[in-house]
């Protein structure tokens, strides 16, 4: 860094405003504003609590001094800042939180933010009188981009701030935002950037997402760093009770973490899903003798429920919060002095962030608190502690943007004006995650919008992209624009329902929103838990789950995995280690070490690069147990894969389940005598997969995705707002016919890319096959192993994906086939 | 504290394989021979019954097959439903026509009827005729002359089909017992397509909705057989109307049809 003499000077405003609270501007909110000086894009990566907003901001709110001191109050409405980032709450946070130095400095700036519930009038306005600084959200800069007459009001912009950068960027909404940045590139080119980062691990992919590309040599915005502030402390939670298994709710730890919200002035209590979140909260209130204030924030609960939750803990009211990733990012909540984690934390940059969360303005040390929910946790805590402790980050770098993200934008930009596509194509190579994008390919997907770019051209007469006369594109007509407007984004639910409390038959007053699914599953009459209470299912009506209270004591708690990470691999290697490593146990638990010397005893402990594969007989089936560590999503996926294997070797698999670390699956015949490198050979992620993928489930939900946010499927039309299925077209048949007919259609192409990394994770696990190649060790077993009780506990409690269709219903079919057989009444059909 | 080995004891996986883990169910007859009840099954393509006194078979593909009289009824064809989209703005594949001719032209090759009729709704709208691309019109055309008897029952979204294809046209038709008509009135001997029937079970702890015929052995109402058609639960009340109560379900699998009760299918949200 540069030495602090060479920094610039603060306007005396600014100093005097310091001086007056006794502090002076941190080095590198000076080096942000040097950075602007000198018109360079900046990336400032600081630790939560860091002074980061100001430093994104100073450069702005000194520019804007000085032009309120030329102008005056009465200066013409000229955009000067826009600032982007993730949450809605967070841009009226940040409002907040600028306007507080912005008036005590007097220096009379307009703030204003835009979100998707700024009413429509305020929207006009603002379109006519810019405000200053607008704090807004890439979806709504997604929804200029595809308006009319954009381009003035961005035109004399200067800087644009995007904040929790890391967050962003390597998820569908980053390109979305890339992209409009891209076309904001093109509409204000002297406007500078300036990205705000949690501490990241690539902080190359980020200094050069956050920066236009030229089309040559990757460009870097310049990396500013905050301090690293003191060491943060993380602590596992000591239990004398007994360790489950299996099973993610804590219950034995539940004590223990109401001792510790006792003792804290506020608590924050991540956990992993929203079922843990409202068994968590369930639980704490069953021996919240105190009667101490702990509230529950996730995102199925009505938003008028959270804004009470968090205006509550803003205003210290609140003793605890159970949270899910809803509290992750940077919302100052003030007075929090104790996080706690339940389940595994899943990543050590995730740890790190969530920590941050607390002693959010002071240079003490973030303190966290680990409550590990089973034995495989307590050793998945204890890597991520090391780490954190060690201050090792990790996270995937970033990957070239998304296909249906792309066919969005395009549209957005025809919908907005007339386009040039030589120009449009140029203009998104400007964007990092599609800076190698291929002129081929901007081709297909802009004929995809046109006409659905089919290889069979009838669709030419109905084409939604016109080519006019002067060379531009535009779209068909304003209803056409306007449908898309209506969809823009890519944040996709599932289908979801409001439950609704019913009273007398008539609906009442709605308590937030739960998964279709899971609804579906329901009985009237069935309870479960939602938003901390116990409710019963009455039934169905529209768009509505019908609830009442209920007084049952064992509810059905809602089994969501929606929201659980998949173990990162930086820390899945560290499990590994420690797993096979003594010299690291000391700090374990005594039943849990006790749990791998029994291990080591009747099995082995696998090695940290091998692969250990188990097999073992039980109640007359054969049992095959491995352990690679990569997360569900990438065992299910090679559990579909193996399954495949084993009923061409005549293995007669029945099942699979997995685990985060472990899989197993069960068949009829003995699988001791297989050949395991041959099993396990990286090979199966060829036609094996390819085959598997045709029928998938989980395939076809990830292509639904993509054709939604490339809207071919539009969950949103005029006057149809109520609920996405009436007019939605099913995406399973379309896949169906499309994978049929055209198997390189864009489209296919862009879900075949997502489930590389998305539901199926085929990518980690190619890795992780190539890494145990050669070093898959066997152990034939005469009954199941210690290692092995975790992953086998998940058997009827997991569903399993793939085979089922028939299963189901043969089984059910079958039941009535043999009852009939037995003479007993069915009400079935008569036989003639 | 205890002891490791106390520890093991008391925790000795529970492991209840039948239950919800998606594991074929493997019992009675299966259990002896050790294959899965859905591969034995698997054998049959299609599934067979009585209706109103004639044998009336279910086949995989979604047609009704009767062999006495080697009549082969399909409903709700929807030809050009894709186009029709397109012409909206919702470029949906346009090979929803060519997939499902695919279809038709496999159960013809494989039970080869000397009659068929196709069960009204056999095109999506007025202008599907104009919008078929010309391989498929002549891939119909072929497969029209390749049945001696073809006959397209008038639907509400075909009430003229266009005669270019070849075959007759007809209002409704009597075979024996049994009624052909689009939409079910509900008289004994009926079979009609309109409705789109989806059955939705639950096993295993997991739940799926597929097309299938409904029938209660008096009449029946035939699954939709275009690529691009969804389907009513047949818990909805259009059904009730036509049988009186939920009629049973011979449900559409993978490799099979299942003959599955009234009472073990499950409504949706209306």
């Amino acid at each position: 860094m540069d030495d602090a003499a060479r920094l610039p000077r603060l306007p005396d405003a600014f100093e005097r405003w310091f001086a007056a609270r006794g502090w002076a501007p941190r080095a590198h909110q000076l080096e942000m504003l040097d950075a602007a000086e000198k018109g360079e894009d900046a990336l400032l990566i600081a630790p939560t609590g860091g002074g980061k907003t100001l430093g994104g901001f100073l450069p702005s709110l000194v520019e804007l001094h000085a032009r309120v001191q030329q102008e005056g109050k009465d200066r013409p409405h000229r955009l000067h800042t826009l600032y982007l980032s993730p949450l809605k709450a967070l841009s009226v946070d940040v409002a907040r939180n600028l306007m507080t130095p912005v008036e005590e400095m007097g220096l009379g700036l307009r703030i204003e933010t835009r979100t998707g519930d700024t009413p429509v009038s305020k929207r006009q306005r603002q379109r006519e009188k810019p405000p200053d600084i607008l704090l807004t959200t890439p979806e709504q800069l997604a929804l200029f981009t595809a308006s009319p007459n954009a381009e003035a009001f961005f035109a004399d912009m200067r800087r644009i701030v995007v904040d929790e950068v890391h967050a962003l960027a390597p998820q569908k909404r980053g390109d979305l935002l890339s992209l409009g940045l891209s076309t904001l590139a093109a509409w204000a080119p002297q406007a500078r950037r300036a990205g705000l980062s949690a501490t990241i691990a690539d902080e190359g992919g980020l200094a050069r997402w956050i920066t236009p590309q030229s089309g040559g040599a990757a460009r870097f915005a310049r990396i500013v760093r905050g301090g690293p502030g003191p060491a943060p402390e993380v602590e596992i939670l000591e239990t004398e009770d007994r360790i489950p298994w299996a099973g993610h709710y804590g219950r034995h730890i539940i004590a223990k973490i109401y001792e510790r919200i006792q003792d804290a002035r506020m608590a924050l209590i991540f956990v992993n899903t929203r079922a843990q979140a409202e068994a968590t909260f369930q639980e704490l209130w069953r021996i919240n003798e105190d009667g101490l204030a702990i509230a529950l924030h996730h995102g199925s609960l009505a938003a008028e429920q959270r804004r009470k939750v968090e205006a509550a803990m803003a205003a210290g009211k609140l003793k605890a919060v159970v949270c899910t990733s809803t509290l992750d990012l940077g919302i100052d909540w003030g007075d929090v002095d104790l996080v706690l984690q339940l389940g595994a934390p899943k990543g050590s940059s995730r740890l790190i962030q969530r920590l941050g969360r607390s002693n959010h303005r002071l240079d003490l040390p973030s303190r966290a608190v680990l409550a590990p929910t089973n034995r495989f946790e307590y050793l998945e805590c204890t890597a991520a502690r090391d780490a954190v402790t060690e201050g090792v980050l990790d996270g995937d770098r970033l990957t070239a943007g998304k296909l249906d993200v792309l066919a969005q934008h395009i549209m957005s930009r025809a919908c907005g004006e007339a386009v040039d596509a030589d120009r449009l194509y140029a203009e998104i190579r400007s964007a990092a995650p599609y800076a190698d994008l291929d002129r081929a390919t901007f081709d297909r997907v802009f004929e995809f919008d046109a006409t659905g770019g089919y290889a069979l051209k009838t669709y030419d007469r109905f084409r939604k992209l016109i080519h006019g006369k002067d060379g531009l594109w535009r779209v068909r007509d304003p209803r056409t624009a306007q449908r898309h407007r209506m969809n823009i984004g890519t944040i996709i639910e599932s289908e979801m329902l409001n439950v609704r409390l019913s009273s007398g038959g008539r609906g009442g007053r709605v308590l937030g929103q739960i998964e279709e699914w899971f609804i579906e599953q329901l009985a009237p009459g069935d309870s479960f838990v939602f938003g901390g209470e116990i409710l019963a299912f009455v039934g169905l009506n529209e768009t509505d789950a019908l609830v009442r209270k209920s007084s049952d004591d064992a509810p059905r708690v809602p089994t969501y995995n929606g929201g659980k990470f998949p173990l990162s691999t930086y820390l899945a290697a560290r499990v590994r280690a420690l797993t096979h490593d003594r010299s690291q146990w000391a700090g374990l638990p005594e039943q849990v070490r006790e749990w791998l010397e029994l291990q080591a005893f009747r099995s082995r402990l696998p090695g940290p690069d091998e692969l250990l594969v188990e097999s073992f007989p039980r109640h007359g089936r054969f049992y095959l147990v491995c352990y690679p560590f990569e997360g569900r999503l990438a065992h299910q996926t090679l559990g579909m894969l193996l399954t495949r294997r084993l009923e061409r070797l005549r293995k007669r698999p029945l099942g699979f389940v997995a685990n985060e670390y472990a899989l197993t699956v069960w068949g009829l015949s003995d699988m001791a005598d297989l050949d395991l490198d041959d099993l396990f050979a990286e090979d199966m992620l060829g036609d094996d997969l390819d085959a598997w993928l045709a029928e998938s489930p989980l395939m076809k939900r990830t292509f639904g995705r993509c054709a939604v946010i490339a809207g071919l499927i539009q969950r949103k039309m005029p006057g149809h707002e109520k609920t996405s299925r009436q007019v939605s077209f099913s995406a399973d048949l379309i896949y169906d016919v499309l994978r049929q007919h055209e198997p390189d259609h864009i489209l296919l192409q862009a879900a075949w890319e997502d489930a590389g990394t998305g539901l199926l994770d085929i990518r980690r696990l190619g890795d992780a096959l190539r890494r145990v190649q050669g070093r898959i060790v066997h152990e034939a077993l005469g009954r199941v192993s210690p290692l092995a009780v975790p992953v086998m506990l998940e058997i009827g409690k997991e569903p399993v994906f793939g085979e089922a269709h028939d299963s189901i219903l043969s089984s059910i079919s079958e039941e009535d086939l043999i009852a009939e057989a037995m003479g007993r009444d069915q009400g079935w059909a008569s036989p003639g | 504290m205890p002891s490791a080995a106390e520890m093991w004891r008391g925790c000795a996986p529970r492991v209840d394989g039948a239950g919800r883990s998606g594991e074929f169910r493997t019992r009675n007859k299966s259990e002896r021979t050790g294959w899965p009840v859905a591969e034995a099954m698997a054998f049959e393509d299609r599934s067979a019954w009585s209706l109103s006194g004639v044998e009336a078979i279910a086949d995989r593909s979604g047609a009704l097959y009767l062999p006495g009289e080697r009549v082969l009824a399909v409903a709700d064809l929807h030809f050009e439903k894709g186009s029709a989209f397109a012409a909206k703005g919702i470029f949906l594949p346009p090979y929803d026509t060519r997939a499902t001719l695919t279809r038709l032209a496999e159960v013809i090759a494989r039970l080869k009827p000397r009659t068929l009729i196709a069960l009204g709704d056999s095109f999506h709208d007025l202008g599907a005729d104009g919008r078929m691309d010309e391989a498929d019109a002549d891939t119909l055309a072929a497969l029209v002359r390749s049945v001696a008897d073809w006959v397209w029952i008038e639907g509400n979204h075909d009430p003229v089909p266009p005669p270019r294809f070849g075959g007759s046209i007809a209002g409704e038709l009597s075979l024996g017992p049994l009624t052909f008509r689009h939409e079910p009135a509900g008289g004994v001997g009926e079979v009609a397509g309109h409705l789109h029937p989806c059955a939705k079970v639950s096993g295993n702890g997991r739940t799926l909705r597929a097309r299938c015929f409904a029938s209660d052995g008096n009449r029946a109402v035939l699954p939709s057989f275009g690529a691009f058609t969804g389907g009513l639960n047949v818990r909805d009340a259009a059904f009730a109307k036509v049988f009186g109560c939920c009629p049973d379900a011979w449900v559409i699998g993978r490799r099979t049809v299942y003959p599955i009760a009234a009472r073990r299918l499950l409504p949706d949200r209306r």
